[in-house]
């Protein structure tokens, strides 16, 4: 996993809530075997019209924020689906950083795993944010992972919280797994136990 | 200290907790599909590691799956290499897998519970949202994205924090033509589509421990919809009586001992609870959503919202957005609105006693001209289970198409989708914009009041035609 220390870029703004996961990659792009690739479907309904011409209208078709690597979401964004394929599709786009007021869980929790920060902010924060968005590569945001603070074109810097495990692991391009195995013994352990104590519980049998 | 039923089958499942609080969950069952597995399999090939526990895990297709006849294999070439990677996977790893042409194969969340694969007081997880149905059985279970999935496989837990404890208690006798979708669908409409985040419901009160295991699972199953990661119902004697027998499940004395242990889960008096829901079960009404997201649903006496009369600028954008992609009128009546296709089917509602209750409506009707009417059944045995009580031959003389098992347009990753424009009332769980095809608008509903849709050709209160 590529690390997450600090990151100055183009912030879009999409503050729709209750953007679903079946709008950020619809579910007849999932049909890949690959994590790559799916940038180019990222919010493809609200991105292309029938004819897959580009919607004008749509922020990330707009010149000023193509290169956008800060998307700026509204309430309860990515909820729906547990398909990681939604955050593949923001990062393979560019996306590192998504803000917003609040976040669906698994979506939440699948955006540490790849790399991208999902920071939480009052909705009165986020609409400021969203001001500054509009000067597009004028108005750069800087995240700074360490300090948990955004700094605003301005110059004012903004707080915000994060989980301090999962915080470790973006700085540190840490994946999970590598970190879990080193737990072997205590799994070993608890299964042995379980074992014991729930020698009722058969595995599964599909023969 | 007393604990909730989520409370005491986490403390049973933690491994280990790190300094910040965040817990190694062991997890008992891990349920694999061919969409959200390959990228994890090519992790753990990459790394070099193998499957830790292949005996806690059962693989099955369902996505892709045409519902036709299978013998001809899988025409698309995308859901036939899916399927094709899951199949080489599963014997790399030796993961217990059921074929597409095995009678048992079926939707992952309806096959879990009907072997016997996932059992009470089990922590259950799939990369799948839907996950949350096996909660009915009284297990913490909830879906997981890929990395997870890799996670899991490779080490048999999951890093996890412990979530917050809701309460949603309906009381009372549920009224005529109502079913356990309408209870969730009310749930859904009341606390709204994140009233749920970051919590783990606990569905209680005497409606909810009269509902058979399917209607539990109903329940259960669309607890995400809520925001919830899991839902779950304190197992008791009609869920003892569900698991007895089945083929993964402890057998005899083994069994007994299995139950006991089970009988100790209930929440115990005066376990906290972070929020409670109330429900009054005779205040229900069949439900119908009339927009795009599973908390904008209304009784089917009711009319779709009118957004001049919000006063919230972003929330009345968002009901102009849903009233519009709907192609439905401010203030319209839901009932008499003409719908295009009947889907019923899913992980929600593609159970035996789910084709029972839309039998019953469509024996001796006809599907309305123009209509096109599927009924998918969950698994092979669901279907078998139907064309044994000649469920089949109602739903056939009826005019409904009569399909093999899978998720089929639930999401439309077969060939099973809405055309654009098309209207479908639903027995599925999402009604989110091109959910089931692009462009295509879906109502859900319970099982009887699709069958109902079906025969008359548009939404309509079930309780007029029983």
């Amino acid at each position: 996993m590529q690390p997450f220390t600090t990151l100055t870029g183009i912030a879009a703004s999409l503050p729709e809530q209750n953007i679903d996961t079946d709008k950020i990659i619809p579910a007849r792009f999932l049909k890949t075997i690959k994590r790559t690739g799916l940038g180019k479907n990222l919010f493809d309904t609200l991105r292309y019209d029938e004819s897959g011409a580009e919607r004008p209208d749509f922020v990330l078709n707009q010149p000023a924020f193509r290169h956008a690597e800060i998307l700026l979401a509204g309430e309860n964004f990515g909820c729906g689906s547990s398909r990681e394929h939604a955050p593949w599709a923001l990062l393979d786009f560019g996306i590192r950083c998504i803000i917003a007021p609040s976040f669906a869980d698994i979506f939440h929790g699948n955006c540490f795993k790849n790399g991208i920060l999902p920071i939480v902010l009052p909705a009165d924060i986020c609409a400021a944010l969203q001001d500054d968005a509009t000067l597009g590569g004028n108005a750069r945001l800087s995240i700074d992972l360490s300090r948990q603070v955004i700094i605003r074109p301005n110059g004012e810097e903004i707080a915000f919280e994060v989980d301090e495990f999962r915080k470790h692991c973006l700085l540190n391009g840490l994946d999970d797994i590598g970190q879990t195995m080193q737990l072997i013994p205590a799994i070993d352990h608890y299964e042995a136990r379980l074992a014991a104590s729930h020698d009722w519980m058969p595995g599964v049998m599909v023969g | 200290m007393p604990r909730t039923l989520f409370d005491k089958i986490w403390d049973a499942h933690v491994v280990e907790v790190m300094e910040d609080g965040t817990a190694v969950l062991y997890i008992d069952r891990h349920l694999v599909h061919e969409v959200t597995s390959p990228q994890a399999f090519e992790g753990l090939a990459l790394a070099g590691r193998r499957v830790r526990r292949p005996d806690a895990t059962l693989a099955v297709a369902d996505h892709n799956v045409p519902t036709e006849d299978r013998a001809h294999g899988i025409a698309e070439p995308e859901s036939a290499l899916q399927v094709a990677t899951l199949v080489a996977n599963v014997e790399a790893f030796g993961v217990p897998y059921i074929p597409v042409t095995d009678r048992r194969q079926g939707i992952v969340h309806i096959i879990g519970p009907e072997l016997g694969v996932s059992l009470p007081g089990m922590t259950i997880v799939c990369g799948d949202s839907h996950t949350s149905t096996h909660g009915a059985l009284g297990s913490l279970a909830f879906g997981i994205g890929t990395s997870e999935v890799e996670h899991v496989l490779a080490t048999q837990t999951l890093l996890q924090k412990p979530a917050k404890n809701m309460l949603v208690r309906v009381e009372g006798a549920l009224p005529a033509g109502c079913t356990a979708k309408d209870i969730i669908l009310a749930i859904i409409g009341q606390i709204g589509t994140a009233g749920g985040t970051g919590h783990v419901i606990e569905y209680a009160g005497s409606t909810i421990r009269a509902l058979d295991m399917a209607g539990r699972m109903t329940v259960c199953n669309m607890s995400i919809e809520a925001g919830a990661r899991a839902g779950l119902i304190a197992p008791d004697d009609v869920t003892f009586d569900y698991v007895r027998g089945r083929p993964s499940a402890p057998q005899g004395e083994a069994l007994e001992r299995a139950i006991e242990y089970w009988r100790t889960l209930p929440s115990d008096p005066g376990a906290h609870y972070d929020s409670l829901v109330e429900i009054d079960a005779a205040s229900l009404v069949p439900m119908v959503s009339w927009g795009t997201n599973p908390e904008a649903v209304v009784p089917i006496t009711g009319c779709a919202p009118d957004p001049a009369a919000e006063r919230d600028p972003a929330r009345r954008a968002l009901l102009e957005r849903m009233i519009s992609y709907m192609d439905l009128t401010p203030g319209q009546k839901m009932a008499g609105t003409k719908i295009d296709v009947v889907f019923i089917g899913s992980c929600t509602n593609g159970r035996i006693e789910d084709l029972r209750a839309a039998a019953s409506v469509a024996r001796g009707r006809k599907v309305a001209p123009g209509v096109r009417a599927l009924v998918v059944p969950g698994s092979g045995l669901v279907k078998a289970q139907a064309e044994s009580e000649g469920l089949d031959r109602v739903f056939l003389d009826a005019g409904f198409e009569w399909r093999e098992a899978g998720c089929s347009m639930c999401l439309g990753m077969n060939p099973d989708k809405l055309t654009p424009g098309q209207r479908c009332a639903s027995t599925s769980n999402r009604n989110f914009e091109g959910r089931q095809g692009p462009a295509g608008r879906t109502h859900l509903l319970s099982p009887s009041m699709a069958a109902a849709a079906a025969v008359t050709g548009a939404l309509v209160d079930v309780r007029e035609l029983v």
